[in-house]
């Protein structure tokens, strides 16, 4: 069973503002029956666009009905500019969170607030823009590459928390895993702290502890870190890698990766020459 | 409150009987049967009666009869002993409405080579019995089809199948956990090698399970190790387990026929009362050949975790083959083989009896689900 907290629970049994305004200033439509989740979210503004009343209307499990609720009651009384300001995260902040299987539920409360509050400025969103990578939940790559960024995910499994995308008969699973890394090794708009070059090391040589030598130890490789100039990690390759003619596929999508994932994005990993 | 209990294909209570039988043997008769005196000694003869107990309710021998920890133990060493002693043949006959310790494990085989034909289904729920015996090759090691689904009751013809399988020389494994109890089993009067039963559906605990083995079907071990029950399963016993399934199974055999006539009649009495009082009904799987205790109802155009949630606000403990419930996304494999129509594929519940239910129940059930699915419609987008 769901370890859904009080507030889903009660959110869920005595949801808010259910029900669909008639002729209202924005409406945003989102999920579909054969999704297994879907919501119609409708709102009116006054004369100085403050959101005077929001309804809601879902289909879908209990965190799905409850993250409906509580986004009415999170966007009446605001300025279309601050609700447009919600984020999936305060949506599942606002009940206590979200198991994390059930984030899902967050994000489509988000995209159908965006939905209505396009219809409202006459910005209508583009139906499934980009191309679709997951043909079971018709999920596509600008969304998932939308969640990604937001949520600073990282797995397969979670970007399926968020987007239910890869959620059905995993043929997908390669694509989402190609989305991840490209997006994670594209500058985020705000990076992490910069990190001063003792505590890069120092999170270099964990990462090459933790995440990469355990994998090459499994073929009988091993990599040693030699230094690191600027973003340059240069390292030498041991064992059974030191012979081995893929060592520099090896280099760039073992090593390279996890420590761009794991450090930051900028890493270039070359071998120290012999 | 006390909870109403209508999961029982997920889980049973413990009897009262099968209780006070397995008490003793945790803090007094805690001997091993292996050992060499008298407080290891007793244990012995207790489980000679227990595996004569679990082989009279399925019409078996005792010495047909190996102790596992449970369904999935059962299921695996039964696929792995027909593959191992059949090493020439690479194909496997099944079903595509298996339960997980069937249907994952088949399809793990397929990394080790095998091929797996997965027999499909009708809308009624039925097994299209032309595909499946025209499937059956020279190179087929093994056929596995559960005797009754799970989500649904339907029952498929196993003896049938089995008869066909001897004919060509095939093993046939049958997953009989959620038959056993609720309809007769006499392996002494069909062909079946192998046959797979779990405690715990069956009101033993959890932990124990037992798998029939005809005499003279090859066999091979899943589990290696010290000689317990002749070497065809090494582990020490579980004693209190095992002493509890033989106490189930007489129990179980005495308990068919209630089953059969007054459990049936309160699936059929709920059923029949919320298909009529509740608007977009569709019942899952045919009426005609169905365990006693389950019905699979759909609800139109609402979610199932939504419903089950709501009825436990009144202790009603039912499931769902629905997505939601499960942590995966789509409606479960079985709703999905059935073509069930996605308005009807993510609200489905499953209710399944067992004798310990009463009118009352089944009466509270009437009265408190027709509102959940109004009000559950109400909040629908698409109502």
């Amino acid at each position: 069973m769901w370890e859904y907290t009080d507030k889903v629970k009660e959110h869920f049994l005595n949801p808010r503002n259910v029900g669909e305004i008639e002729n209202p200033d924005g409406i945003g439509d989102v999920g579909s029956l054969s999704c297994g989740d879907a919501l119609r979210l409708t709102f009116r503004v006054d004369e100085n666009d403050i959101i005077t009343d929001a309804k809601v209307k879902t289909f879908g499990c209990a965190s799905a009905i409850a993250a409906g609720s509580a986004l009415t009651e999170m966007m009446i009384g605001k300025s279309v500019d601050e609700a447009a300001k919600i984020t999936n995260q305060q949506i599942a902040d606002y009940l206590g969170g979200l198991p994390k299987e059930k984030m899902h539920c967050s994000v489509m409360g988000h995209e159908a607030l965006e939905k209505a509050i396009a219809y409202y400025r006459g910005t209508p969103i583009e139906e499934k823009e980009g191309n679709v990578i997951c043909e079971c939940f018709g999920v596509t790559d600008l969304e998932i590459i939308k969640a990604i960024r937001e949520n600073r995910l990282t797995t397969v499994e979670e970007v399926t928390n968020f987007t239910k995308a890869g959620g059905g008969c995993e043929r997908c699973h390669g694509d989402i895993a190609k989305l991840i890394l490209e997006t994670q090794n594209q500058p985020l708009p705000e990076d992490k702290p910069k990190l001063t070059n003792i505590q890069k090391l120092k999170l270099i040589e964990e990462t090459i502890e933790r995440e990469i030598r355990p994998s090459l130890q499994l073929d009988g490789g091993d990599v040693e870190l030699i230094d690191v100039i600027g973003n340059r990690v240069l390292v030498a390759t041991r064992g059974a890698c030191s012979s081995c003619k893929s060592a520099p596929i090896t280099l760039k999508n073992l090593v390279e990766a996890k420590l761009r994932e794991f450090v930051t994005p900028d890493l270039v990993v070359e071998e120290a020459s012999k | 409150m006390k909870p109403i209990y209508v999961d029982n294909n997920a889980t049973t209570r413990v009897a009262d009987e099968v209780f006070a039988a397995m008490r003793p043997y945790f803090c007094e008769e805690y001997g091993n049967p292996s050992s060499m005196h008298s407080v290891g000694g007793r244990i012995g003869p207790k489980l000679r009666e227990a595996r004569r107990q679990v082989a009279d309710f399925l019409g078996a021998r005792p010495d047909e009869i190996i102790f596992t920890s449970c369904g999935t133990e059962s299921d695996n060493t039964a696929v792995r002993a027909a593959l191992a002693t059949n090493p020439d043949k690479r194909h496997i006959v099944t079903s595509r409405v298996e339960h997980p310790a069937i249907g994952s494990l088949v399809s793990s085989l397929t990394r080790e080579g095998y091929r797996v034909t997965e027999v499909p289904v009708d809308s009624n729920g039925c097994l299209d019995m032309i595909k499946l015996e025209s499937s059956l090759t020279p190179d087929t090691a093994l056929v596995t089809i559960m005797w009754a689904n799970n989500e649904t009751g339907v029952i498929f013809p196993v003896e049938k199948i089995a008869e066909k399988c001897r004919a060509r020389g095939i093993t046939f494994h049958t997953d009989a956990v959620q038959a056993a109890g609720k309809l007769p089993i006499d392996l002494s009067g069909n062909r079946i090698d192998m046959l797979s039963i779990s405690g715990h559906k069956l009101h033993a605990p959890k932990g124990v399970g037992a798998l029939y083995v005809r005499k003279g079907t090859k066999f091979s071990p899943f589990m290696i190790g010290g000689h317990q029950e002749k070497g065809r399963r090494a582990g020490t016993e579980n004693v209190p387990g095992i002493i509890a399934l033989g106490q189930a199974c007489e129990l179980a055999g005495r308990r068919l026929e209630e089953e059969n006539t007054r459990v049936r009649a309160l699936r059929d009495r709920l059923e029949s009362e919320l298909t009529r009082l509740i608007p977009d009904t569709r019942v899952n799987g045919t009426t005609k050949e169905r365990t006693p205790n389950t019905t699979n109802i759909s609800f139109a155009n609402i979610e199932g975790e939504s419903i089950l949630l709501m009825l436990n606000e009144f202790g009603i403990c039912a499931s769902s083959g629905s997505a939601c419930t499960s942590g995966s996304l789509e409606p479960s494999h079985v709703m999905r083989a059935m073509g069930v129509p996605f308005t009807m594929a993510h609200g489905s519940i499953r209710f399944s009896l067992s004798v310990y239910n009463t009118e009352e129940e089944i009466d509270e059930i009437i009265r408190r689900l027709p509102p959940i699915i109004e009000r559950l419609r109400q909040l629908s987008p698409f109502c």
